[in-house]
């Protein structure tokens, strides 16, 4: 690891959403979920979402992990609650743009909470944590799995397949 | 070096290891993860380095003078390791890439042949991946049945159902000598010495065993011992497979191949004497016989002197940990059942973070369930943070690790 400080990466926002998560939990309707788990370090997420037509209504995640993934989890769904499908997609996209190259781009403002992951750019093998939900996300969404930060996919089940697609 | 000392002079020791000498963002390397591999000394470096320089030839075929050097050095670092895990005959010695394929090689080849539908292999919760999946395959294949010694709340295996467990169908107890994920040394000699009452083999995994203690494979009364060269100071891709002579001359080959036959016909081979018939392909020959310079450094150190020097860190570093408060340290208690292993946990610091951070700080642990899933089920934990110490570790070093748990302690709070 090159010298990057660690506060760059354990920001207090991002310990506030891992100490306190929201949407945490399970929701009595959903439409769509998956699962995620990345295998190399046994960081899991599961999405739970009720949509209204291509609207998400509700969404809530439950998991187990480092800081860095369930804060990421907290945060995303806090952002793309009451949000278009296509919008939640985008934003997912942005995220990912931002931690494979927005080292020090200012971060878009459209992301909210999840800017202060931005620092985790700078660890590459923490990426895959901040990732984790997102791939849950688009998953959920029937965007399929994204190629993860180094190069593998991670492992997924993929339950109740409706979908807007 | 000394020799005569029982206390390593550690700094001497550490400065035959390269790699230990180097910064890392801007920190010492402090390096405590030793369970997973270790470092290497000068001498092993030299040694691959020698065989690919002047030597490097193929085994047992070539009719000249590099062949002829390259089979010596070869079946020489045989005679070695053989002698140094206390086998009685090196032909017993088979060389794999470790200990995961050296199970493998007995799943498959004496697996394969032997068990049939309602044998019984017993396990424990606390083995290492590497010696559950190859059972769990061969079972699929063969029908045979995964029964587990459980473990108490020290991860120590719970031996008073062992009778119980062992049954006329056993065909095979297959446990580790020391646990990866927790350090406990378990009892092999009594859970042999069960076994075989009711004439079940046994198969130990020594990934974790052999760099730390004098294996003697005979007083320890198994039929199989699987060791990895990494772990001891050798090379990736070296290690190798212990088992007595009649049965690998009663086991079919693992893999076919070149080196592992005596004639081939069009539709039958024979095959070679043990072990070659174990070794088909060209084999990892700069491994082995850096493997065996591996073994004489070792053996120049001394094992008593590793022991107690390991034992000296443990017994620190438990008390620091216990000092600092809010760390949960899974394992033994008592030191006489526990290897130079610490796995722990930190409040809601997640392993993954308590690693980045001491990594920031140089220092080098593992997170994460360390290949054993079992036993992280058994203590209700998805991942621990481990610490694990060899012959160059300090007291400085775990000085080192205690002040970067302080750091992670700053950010995450008190437990």
């Amino acid at each position: 690891m090159a010298e990057v400080p660690l506060t760059s990466l354990y920001q207090e926002l991002i310990l506030e959403h891992y100490r306190h998560p929201r949407n945490k939990g399970e929701l009595a309707n959903h439409t769509v979920e998956a699962h995620v788990a990345n295998p190399v370090c046994g960081d899991e997420v599961k999405i739970q979402i009720l949509l209204d037509g291509g609207r998400i209504e509700e969404i809530a995640f439950d998991g187990q992990g480092c800081s860095i993934s369930q804060a990421s989890a907290s945060m995303m769904t806090a952002l793309v609650k009451r949000t278009e499908r296509s919008e939640a997609i985008r934003l997912a996209d942005v995220f990912t743009d931002m931690m494979h190259n927005g080292e020090d781009a200012s971060p878009d403002k459209s992301l909210g909470d999840l800017r202060a992951l931005q620092g985790v750019s700078k660890f590459p093998v923490r990426i895959r944590c901040a990732l984790l939900a997102f791939d849950a996300l688009r998953n959920a969404l029937g965007e399929g799995l994204q190629i993860d930060s180094v190069g593998g996919t991670v492992h997924s089940d993929r339950s109740e397949g409706e979908t807007t697609h | 070096m000394p020799t005569t000392s029982p206390r390593l002079d550690r700094m001497a020791l550490r400065a035959q290891f390269p790699a230990l000498a180097q910064e890392v963002g801007g920190h010492p390397l402090v390096y405590l993860d030793n369970a997973a591999t270790s470092q290497k000394p000068q001498s092993v470096l030299d040694a691959l380095a020698a065989y690919y320089e002047d030597d490097n030839a193929n085994v047992h075929r070539g009719i000249h003078e590099l062949s002829r050097r390259a089979t010596t050095a070869f079946e020489g670092a045989r005679v070695k390791l053989a002698k140094f895990i206390g086998a009685p005959d090196s032909a017993e010695l088979v060389w794999t890439r470790g200990t995961t394929e050296a199970i493998n090689l007995v799943a498959s080849s004496w697996g394969m042949d032997t068990l049939g539908d309602g044998d019984e292999i017993l396990l424990s919760s606390l083995e290492h991946h590497s010696n559950i999946v190859p059972w769990q395959l061969v079972a699929s294949r063969t029908g045979a049945r995964l029964r587990y010694i459980e473990m108490d709340e020290q991860g120590r295996l719970i031996l008073d159902y062992l009778p119980e467990l062992l049954t006329d169908r056993t065909r095979l107890v297959a446990v580790s000598h020391i646990s990866n994920a927790l350090g406990t040394v378990n009892p092999i000699r009594e859970i042999a010495d069960q076994a075989k009452q009711v004439g079940a083999l046994v198969l130990v995994d020594g990934a974790q065993a052999v760099p730390h203690r004098r294996v003697d494979v005979q007083e320890l009364g198994c039929d199989f011992y699987a060791f990895s060269g990494h772990k001891m100071c050798g090379p990736t891709g070296s290690g190798g497979l212990w088992a007595r002579r009649s049965l690998l001359e009663s086991m079919p080959p693992y893999q076919g191949g070149g080196e592992m036959i005596r004639m081939v016909e069009r539709d039958t081979s024979t095959w070679a004497e043990i072990p070659h018939k174990f070794e088909a392909g060209t084999p990892n020959i700069a491994g082995a016989i850096a493997l065996g310079a591996a073994a004489d450094f070792l053996d120049e150190v001394g094992f008593n002197a590793i022991a107690e020097h390991e034992r000296e860190l443990l017994s620190y570093a438990l008390e620091r940990l216990d000092d600092m408060g809010g760390i949960n340290v899974y394992g033994p208690t008592d030191l006489d059942e526990r290897s130079g292993v610490i796995s722990f946990t930190m409040g809601d610091a997640h392993p993954h973070d308590i690693s980045t951070i001491l990594d920031s700080r140089g220092i080098a642990i593992r997170a994460g369930h360390h290949c054993a899933q079992l036993v992280m089920q058994h203590f209700g934990i998805s991942a621990t943070a481990r610490a694990s110490f060899y012959l160059y570790n300090s007291t400085d070093d775990v000085d080192h690790l205690i002040e970067g748990l302080a750091s992670v302690k700053e950010i995450f709070g008190p437990a």
